[in-house]
C-alpha cells in the first residue's frame, strides 16, 4: 500500500514537472506605470530556441565582456533608456522621461512608478543609484565605466526621491542619452550584500540559483544546463504592455542552446532544431536561401553594418624598440602618396562580391551606407584604377626594374606584409584579393594569417608588423564611440598607439573636431564637425578602408513580431515582443 | 598479389611524376585568380555538339547570371566552342625546379577556360592548385614522417633494447614531448620566426614542426615492442651464441620494428599532410597564394563550401589516392620482411 502511495506520489511529481510551465503575466496593479507599444500585437505561449556559438562566461551585467553573455543578459535586465534598434532613436524605458538642463550637463531622469523586479520586488531610485556605482567603482572595473568617465571625472547619480534620479556631468555630452543603453540596472535587495562583503565580481556567476537572479528585463533566468543551453521564462511583472495592454513578453520561454559555431548553428536552423539565426556570413546565408522553400523560413538582409574593415600600416613610434626592418619600411607606410596609390588600386567591387557574396558595401571612409543619419555624402568614391595608382607613385619618386618590380627612391624594392586573423575567413580573403592587386603595382605583399590572441598582441604590443587587416565599428551608429579611435590619445588609435600629442596636423584637426562634436549638442552643427572629420580620414588615410558586410539573420517562419537590425543584438532586440504564430497565421502570412 | 604490388608501385612512380612535372600537366598558374569565376564548377568536356560528333574534345565557357535572391549560377555559353589542344604554350614555370619553359599538356584558347576540378573562391584553377599543392604537402609529408619516424625508432629500440636507466630517461623525454602544451610552444615558435618566411624555409619548418611533435608516440610503439622482443627465445638464443648486441639488433629486432615502422609510416603521411591545416592557423603553413593541399582543405571547413562546392574536396580526394597507393606499398613491404624473417 505504501509503495502505490509513493508511485502515486512520484507520477504526481513527474506530472508536475512536465506541465510545469511559466507564470502566467501579472494582472496591471493600480499605480503601475507601464509601457504600451501602440503597435505591438502578438499572443501569448511557446518558445523560440536560439543557437549560439558559445557558452556565455557570466550573468552579471557589470563584469560581461563577451557578446553571448551579453545577448542573454540583455533579456534579463532593463535600462533607463533604450535605443531603439529599428529606428536607432532613443526611447523611454525604465525612465519614463527625461530633461536635459539648458547647458546640456544635467539630466533629471523620472522613473517609472509602481514596477517590480522578476523576483516581485519593487524598483525605484535607490537600485539606480546602487547599480552606476556599481559600474563606476574602480575595483570592480567594468566595461562600462569608460563610458561613464568623462575627462577623468565620474558622472554624479543623485537621488531626488523615490522616483527621481539626477545625473551630473562634468562637461556637455553630446547624446548622452545613448549612454543609458546597455547599462542594466541591478536590484539593490539582491546584490547588495556581496558588494559590501568584496566578492560582487563572483555574484550571478552561471551557477547562481534561478531565485538568487533577478532584473527587469522581460525574462527571468529558468535552468543553466552547463554545456547544454539556458533557458529564461517569462518575467511575470515586465512593465511593456502590447496594444491591447496585454502584458509582455508573449513567449513562455527563451532557450539559448550552446552549439559551439557560426557552421553549428546553420546546420541546427536547417535542421530546426533552433529558430533564429543571426551573425550570417554571405556563403551561410545563401545557402540557406538556396533551402528556404523547403525550411519556410523567414530570411532577413537588413544591408550593410556598420562595421568597417581596413587595411592599417604600422606608423608606431617604433624608436627604442629593434624593429630596424620596420622603421625601414614606414618610409614608404608614412607616405601619403603611398597609401593612397593602394587604395586607388583596390578593387572593393571584387570584395564585396567575392568576400561578401555581393552581400556588402564597399567603404571609402569609416561611416557605411547603413549609417544614413552620420554618413558624408561627399566622400568620392574613386573606382579602380591601377594607371592612377601607377602614376601617383611615379610622382612620389617610386620606379619599376625591368621584372616589373616597384623600387622606392632608394631603389629597393617594395615589399611587405599584411597580418590577419587566421579563424576570419572574410578578412583572409580580403587580404588574399589585396595581395593580388598589389602585385598589379610591382609591389610584392606576404599574407600572414595569425592566430587572433597573436595579432593583437603584434598590433596592440610589440608593433611588429608591417600592416594589418582589421575591423572596427558596429556597435553604435553615434560618432561617440569612434572617439577612441580617431582621437590621438584613443585606445583604438591602431596606426600609432600612445601619441602623446598628435604626429601630423591633421591628426591635431581631427582630434579637435572629434572632441569639439562629443559637446555640440545640435545635430546640424555635430555633423557639419563629423564630416568634416571623415572628410580628413577619407583624404589621409590612416586606414585604407575596404569593405563592410550587411547584417544577415533569419527565423523560422512561426516566430513573429520579428524584425532583425543593424544594429546589436540584430534579432534579440524586441524578444519581448517575439511571439510564436498559430499554423492559421502562418499561412497567411502574418508577420 | 604481384598485380597489385605492380600497380601500386605504377601508381605512385606515376603520382610523383605528375606531381614533380606539375607546371606541365596544370593549364594554368596556379595563383593566378579569375575573379569572374569564383566557385565556378568543373568545366564539362563535349564531344557532340549541333554539327555533329567532333574528335578532338571541346569545352564551352561559363557565363553567370543573379537569380532573384542574387545568388550567383552558372550557365555554359553554347555560342562558342573552344576546343582543347595538347602542347600548347601558356604561363611560365620551372619544369623540375629549373628549367623555365611555357609548355603545357592541354589547354584551350582565351577567353575560354578548361577548369578540369573546377574553381575556388577566386576563380583559381583547382586542377593546378592540386598538383602544385602536392609537390608542397607530399614531400613535407614524407619528410616529417621519416624524421618522426627515424628519431623515434632510435629512440625507441634503444630504450627498449637496453632498459634500466637508458629505458627510464629516454621515456621520460618522451612523456615530456607528449605532456608539451603545444598550443603555447606553437604560439612560441610563431612569435619569434620573422612574419614572412619563404616557401623553401616554410618546407623545412613544417617538417621540422611536425617531427618534432611526432616522433614521441612512434618511440613508445618501438620501445615496446623491443621490450617485449628482447625476451623472446631467438634472440636469448642467439645471444647465447655470442651475439653481439649490434648483430641482435639487426639480424632480430630491426625486422621486428620495421613492420611496425612502416605501418606507422603509411598512417602518418597522410596525418602529417593534414596537420599542415592546424599549423597553418598559427602562422606557420604555406600561405597564400602558394597552395598546398593542407591549405586548400582549410577551407573545406567552412560548412557552406562543403556542401555547396563538392569539387573542392579534389585535394582531399588526391591525399586519400596517395595514402591507398602506400599503405599498399608497405602491406607489400610488410609481407615480404614477413617471408624472410620465417
Amino acid at each position: 500500500m505504501k509503495s502505490v502511495a509513493r508511485l502515486t506520489l512520484h507520477v504526481c511529481l513527474l506530472a508536475g514537472t512536465c506541465f510545469a510551465s511559466a507564470p502566467a503575466p501579472d494582472a496591471a496593479k493600480p499605480g503601475e506605470e507601464l509601457a504600451r507599444m501602440a503597435d505591438v500585437s502578438g499572443h501569448y505561449g511557446g518558445h523560440l530556441t536560439i543557437g549560439e556559438r558559445a557558452e556565455p562566461k557570466t550573468l552579471n551585467p557589470v563584469t560581461a565582456t563577451d557578446v553571448i553573455s551579453r545577448e542573454v543578459i540583455g533579456r534579463l535586465m532593463g535600462d533607463l533608456i533604450e535605443i531603439n534598434r529599428s529606428t536607432q532613436q532613443t526611447e523611454p524605458a525604465l525612465a519614463k522621461s527625461w530633461k536635459i538642463s539648458p547647458d546640456g550637463r544635467i539630466f533629471t531622469l523620472q522613473l517609472r512608478k509602481g514596477i517590480r523586479f522578476s523576483d516581485g520586488y519593487p524598483f525605484d531610485a535607490d537600485d539606480v543609484v546602487f547599480s552606476f556605482n556599481l559600474y563606476m567603482d574602480e575595483a570592480i572595473d567594468s566595461p562600462q565605466r569608460d563610458l561613464l568617465i568623462i575627462d577623468g571625472k565620474p558622472i554624479q547619480v543623485t537621488k531626488l526621491d523615490q522616483y527621481t534620479v539626477r545625473f551630473a556631468l562634468p562637461r556637455p555630452y553630446a547624446a548622452a542619452e545613448r549612454l543609458f543603453d546597455g547599462l542594466a540596472i541591478l536590484p539593490k535587495h539582491l546584490l547588495e550584500k556581496p558588494y559590501r562583503e568584496g566578492h560582487f565580481e563572483q555574484a550571478w556567476s552561471l551557477n547562481a540559483q534561478a531565485s538568487e537572479v533577478a532584473g527587469l528585463g522581460p525574462f527571468r533566468l529558468k535552468q543553466y544546463l552547463p554545456g547544454q543551453r539556458i533557458v529564461v521564462e517569462r518575467n511575470p511583472y515586465y512593465w511593456k504592455v502590447d496594444r491591447e495592454n496585454q502584458r509582455l513578453p508573449y513567449l513562455d520561454e527563451l532557450v539559448f542552446l550552446f552549439v559551439g559555431t557560426e557552421d553549428a548553428q546553420v546546420m541546427r536552423f536547417e535542421a530546426g532544431e533552433t529558430d533564429i539565426v543571426s551573425r550570417l556570413s554571405s556563403e551561410n546565408y545563401s545557402l540557406l536561401l538556396r533551402e528556404k522553400s523547403r525550411l519556410g523560413s523567414q530570411l532577413a538582409d537588413m544591408g550593410p553594418s556598420l562595421e568597417y574593415n581596413f587595411l592599417v600600416f604600422n606608423l608606431n613610434d617604433l624608436s627604442g624598440k629593434k624593429l630596424g626592418e620596420v622603421a625601414g619600411k614606414q618610409v614608404w607606410f608614412r607616405d601619403l602618396k603611398f597609401r593612397q596609390a593602394i587604395s586607388a588600386a583596390l578593387d572593393r567591387d571584387s570584395i564585396v562580391r567575392l568576400v561578401f557574396g555581393t552581400r556588402g558595401a564597399a567603404l571609402w571612409g569609416n561611416v557605411g551606407p547603413g549609417n544614413k543619419l552620420w554618413i558624408n555624402q561627399n566622400i568620392p568614391h574613386s573606382p579602380r584604377s591601377i594607371e592612377t595608382a601607377r602614376q601617383i607613385l611615379k610622382s612620389a619618386g617610386y620606379a619599376w626594374n625591368p621584372a616589373g618590380q616597384l623600387l622606392d627612391s632608394a631603389g629597393k624594392p617594395v615589399e611587405f606584409s599584411i597580418i590577419t586573423s587566421s579563424s576570419n575567413t572574410q578578412r583572409l580573403k580580403m587580404a588574399t584579393l589585396l595581395q593580388d592587386d598589389l602585385s598589379h603595382l610591382g609591389m610584392q605583399v606576404h599574407v600572414v594569417p595569425l592566430e587572433f590572441r597573436a595579432l593583437m598582441d603584434r598590433v596592440f604590443q610589440s608593433f611588429d608588423y608591417d600592416a594589418a587587416i582589421m575591423g572596427l565599428g558596429g556597435g553604435d551608429a553615434d560618432p561617440n564611440p569612434e572617439v577612441n579611435v580617431w582621437a590621438f590619445s584613443g585606445t583604438s588609435h591602431l596606426w600609432h598607439l600612445g601619441e602623446t600629442k598628435p604626429a601630423t596636423d591633421w591628426e591635431g584637426e581631427l582630434d579637435q573636431l572629434m572632441q569639439q562634436q562629443m559637446i555640440t549638442l545640435d545635430y546640424a552643427k555635430r555633423k557639419q564637425l563629423y564630416d568634416r572629420a571623415q572628410q580628413l580620414i577619407a583624404e589621409n588615410l590612416p586606414f585604407i578602408f575596404l569593405g563592410t558586410p550587411d547584417i544577415l539573420a533569419g527565423a523560422d517562419s512561426k516566430v513573429g513580431n520579428f524584425h532583425p537590425a543593424i544594429l546589436d543584438p540584430y534579432t534579440l532586440w524586441n524578444a519581448d515582443e517575439l511571439y510564436v504564430r498559430s499554423p492559421a497565421q502562418e499561412n497567411a502570412g502574418v508577420r | 598479389m604481384r598485380s597489385k604490388t605492380f600497380l601500386s608501385i605504377t601508381g605512385l612512380v606515376g603520382l610523383h611524376l605528375i606531381l614533380l612535372c606539375a607546371g606541365f600537366f596544370a593549364p594554368y598558374d596556379p595563383t593566378a585568380q579569375d575573379r569572374e569565376l569564383p566557385y565556378a564548377p568543373p568545366t564539362r568536356m563535349h564531344f557532340e555538339d549541333g554539327y555533329g560528333f567532333h574528335f578532338r574534345p571541346f569545352v564551352y565557357a561559363w557565363t553567370t547570371s543573379l537569380d532573384s535572391d542574387q545568388i550567383e549560377s552558372y550557365r555554359e555559353d553554347r555560342t562558342r566552342r573552344y576546343p582543347v589542344h595538347f602542347f600548347v604554350s601558356g604561363s611560365s614555370y620551372n619544369l623540375l625546379g629549373g628549367y623555365r619553359t611555357t609548355l603545357h599538356l592541354f589547354d584551350v584558347e582565351s577567353p575560354g577556360k578548361i577548369l578540369l576540378f573546377g574553381a575556388d573562391g577566386y576563380g583559381r584553377d583547382e586542377f593546378s592548385r592540386v598538383l602544385f599543392g602536392g609537390q608542397i604537402s607530399v614531400a613535407a609529408g614524407i619528410s616529417a614522417t621519416l624524421i618522426a619516424l627515424l628519431t623515434g625508432g632510435l629512440f625507441g629500440i634503444v630504450a627498449g633494447y637496453f632498459g634500466r636507466w637508458v629505458d627510464e630517461v629516454l621515456m621520460g623525454v618522451t612523456e615530456l614531448f607528449l605532456s608539451l602544451p603545444w598550443l603555447y610552444f606553437l604560439l612560441g615558435v610563431r612569435a619569434f620566426l620573422p612574419l614572412h618566411l619563404s616557401t623553401l624555409r616554410t618546407f623545412f619548418l613544417l617538417t621540422g614542426v611536425i617531427g618534432l611533435i611526432g616522433w614521441a608516440r612512434p618511440a613508445r610503439l618501438v620501445r615496446g615492442l623491443v621490450l617485449s622482443s628482447r625476451h623472446r627465445n631467438y634472440v636469448l638464443a642467439a645471444r647465447g651464441f655470442g651475439g653481439s648486441d649490434f648483430y641482435l639488433l639487426r639480424r632480430h629486432l630491426l625486422p621486428e620494428v620495421s613492420g611496425l615502422l612502416l605501418t606507422q609510416a603509411t598512417l602518418l603521411v597522410p596525418r602529417y599532410i593534414a596537420a599542415e591545416v592546424t599549423l597553418s592557423f598559427f602562422g606557420l603553413g604555406v600561405n597564400e597564394p602558394v597552395p598546398s593541399w593542407g591549405n586548400m582543405l582549410a577551407t573545406l571547413q567552412q560548412y557552406n563550401v562543403l556542401v555547396s562546392y563538392g569539387w573542392l574536396l579534389a585535394p582531399a580526394c588526391a591525399l586519400v589516392v596517395t595514402s591507398v597507393l602506400y599503405s599498399s606499398l608497405a602491406d607489400m613491404f610488410h609481407s615480404r620482411l614477413k617471408s624472410y624473417s620465417t
